[in-house]
């Protein structure tokens, strides 16, 4: 079903890595929690088709937002939008404005593969590489983006991170296909984490996996919390309640209403998200 | 809520919530006013009955919260759905002990009959008159998702207040004249504090329906000391 290719993938080789995204960082309050991530008009579609209208939301820094909506609703075109990899399909176009601490990411002099490193994306399904082991899986990223350093190290790092160390740290050798959904969908987590992104995109990660290995990647969502802005689309309402700081709820590729999390779940102001979260979509 | 819900056995259970909330609504509605009679008209056996039939809203107030705990568990209410889970589980309570005043009053009908009557009744059926269109008006209120009319029942309850502080202070002075009045006029007093007691309760379930329908908490306006979270 997830054609796209895992992100690390498509980073070109370090001599490109000239016009850093990350210029203009700006002098941020340390009292109010800073927007992370801001969205402002964005527009997105394929062809003559429009499936995302003048979005407008911001993304505290180190919390989670939850996209929720029925299938269509353009949640997922959002979530592609933020790495700019929605562009990547033929025909397909976005408008609007994406900042990053205040850069603009759809600006045409930004390089989506850079900043691509900075917006980290986790799939659906667990994709690891197939023939690679463990341990190269997480050190995939790392290789294709030219880093050096200790790649041990960072390799056990990102495996704590995502909850899977003490699980793989006697057979770092053997083939990713040898851990069990939920054991490689933590470690897509963990070679996300790799690069060492700012944001991370989350892409239904627990769609795919049992009541057990669904609750551990949502422990471990507030762990990543600490460290990372996360926006995760689910189409599992129960499961943005649980993770989520805000939830943003899409129908029909218009954003209905963003707020609270516990405010949508408990008293939302639009009747449409009210109609949706209660289960009365006809 | 008009819009239904697409699992159509969901909007099954919480449409029979609904009415076991309302049949329990009626019932104590229906005690109280019995409880009055049996005052006014000095019928002790009303009385018994209204002291029986307390194990039926006692009853339903156990079968409700089971229908909850039931929805909550399988259904994980959202929204508006939540909200009215969350209103039934508090306002049976309310009910329940209302259903429990009313067996008061009772017992003080038994009481106050064997012995002659001192006096009319009439401040102290006054008072419950104006009780039970409290309780009228707030199941109303509930039955049609209608804050505008909730609002109404909480500002109602001053008169309700007035009334019994009438009725309190005319028993006092008339005791401080008469001790052999005493026993009759306590029982009198027992009486109109608990349908004072009753209209509060009739407050709670009122304040519970604005929350259930605009989800914001009315409650305790003067000791809000921290940010809510409405």
């Amino acid at each position: 079903m997830e054609t796209a290719r895992p992100m690390s993938m498509l980073v070109r080789p370090p001599e490109a890595a000239a016009p850093a995204a990350v210029a203009g960082e700006a002098v941020r309050s340390t009292l109010a929690p800073a927007p992370k991530l801001v969205v402002e008009h964005l527009a997105a579609g394929f062809g003559r088709a429009t499936v995302l209208r003048d979005v407008d939301l911001a993304v505290p820094e180190r919390s989670i937002l939850a996209v929720i909506g029925p299938s269509g609703c353009g949640k997922s075109t959002f979530l592609r939008c933020l790495n700019r990899m929605h562009e990547l399909v033929p025909g397909a176009w976005a408008r609007g404005k994406l900042l990053l601490d205040g850069d603009d990411l759809n600006a045409g002099d930004v390089d989506p593969v850079l900043l691509r490193r900075r917006v980290g994306m986790v799939f659906q399904r667990p994709n690891p590489f197939p023939t690679m082991s463990i341990r190269d899986n997480v050190a995939a990223g790392l290789r294709l983006n030219g880093i050096a350093g200790n790649h041990g190290e960072i390799v056990e790092r990102c495996l704590r991170q995502a909850a899977l160390w003490d699980e793989v740290k006697d057979r770092l050798g053997a083939s990713a296909l040898s851990l069990s959904g939920g054991q490689q969908q933590r470690l897509c987590i963990a070679r996300a984490l790799a690069v060492e992104p700012e944001v991370l995109l989350m892409d239904e990660p627990a769609s795919a996996l049992d009541p057990i290995a669904t609750a551990k990647v949502e422990d471990l969502l507030h762990e990543l919390k600490a460290r990372y802005t996360i926006v995760i689309v689910t189409h599992n309402m129960q499961q943005a309640a649980r993770v989520s700081d805000q939830t943003a709820f899409f129908y029909m590729g218009d954003l209905i209403e963003v707020g609270p999390t516990d405010r949508i779940f408990t008293a939302p102001r639009k009747q449409r998200t009210e109609d949706y979260v209660t289960g009365k979509f006809g | 809520m008009g819009m239904t819900h697409t699992d159509r056995v969901y909007d099954k259970e919480l449409q029979d919530l609904r009415d076991q909330l309302l049949a329990m609504g009626g019932r104590v509605e229906a005690q109280l006013a019995a409880s009055v009679r049996a005052v006014v008209e000095r019928d002790p056996a009303l009385a018994e009955q209204v002291k029986r039939a307390d194990a039926e809203v006692n009853r339903l107030e156990v079968q409700i919260d089971d229908a909850c705990r039931r929805i909550l568990a399988l259904r994980q209410p959202a929204a508006s759905d939540l909200r009215f889970i969350a209103t039934a589980l508090k306002i049976v309570v309310d009910l329940e002990r209302m259903g429990d005043l009313a067996v008061n009053i009772a017992d003080r009908a038994i009481d106050l009959a064997q012995a002659p009557q001192l006096r009319p009744f009439h401040d102290l059926e006054a008072l419950a008159d104006l009780t039970q269109a409290q309780l009228r008006k707030a199941l109303d209120a509930f039955v049609r998702a209608d804050a505008a009319k909730a609002e109404e029942v909480i500002a109602g309850d001053d008169l309700l207040d007035a009334l019994y502080l009438k009725i309190f202070n005319e028993l006092l002075a008339w005791m401080m004249e008469d001790s052999r009045v005493i026993r009759r006029a306590t029982s009198m007093m027992f009486a109109a504090k608990h349908l004072e007691r009753f209209g509060d309760h009739c407050i709670n379930l009122a304040e519970m329906v604005v929350y259930m329908v605009r989800g914001t908490d009315v409650r305790h306006p003067h000791s809000r000391g921290t940010p809510g979270t409405t």
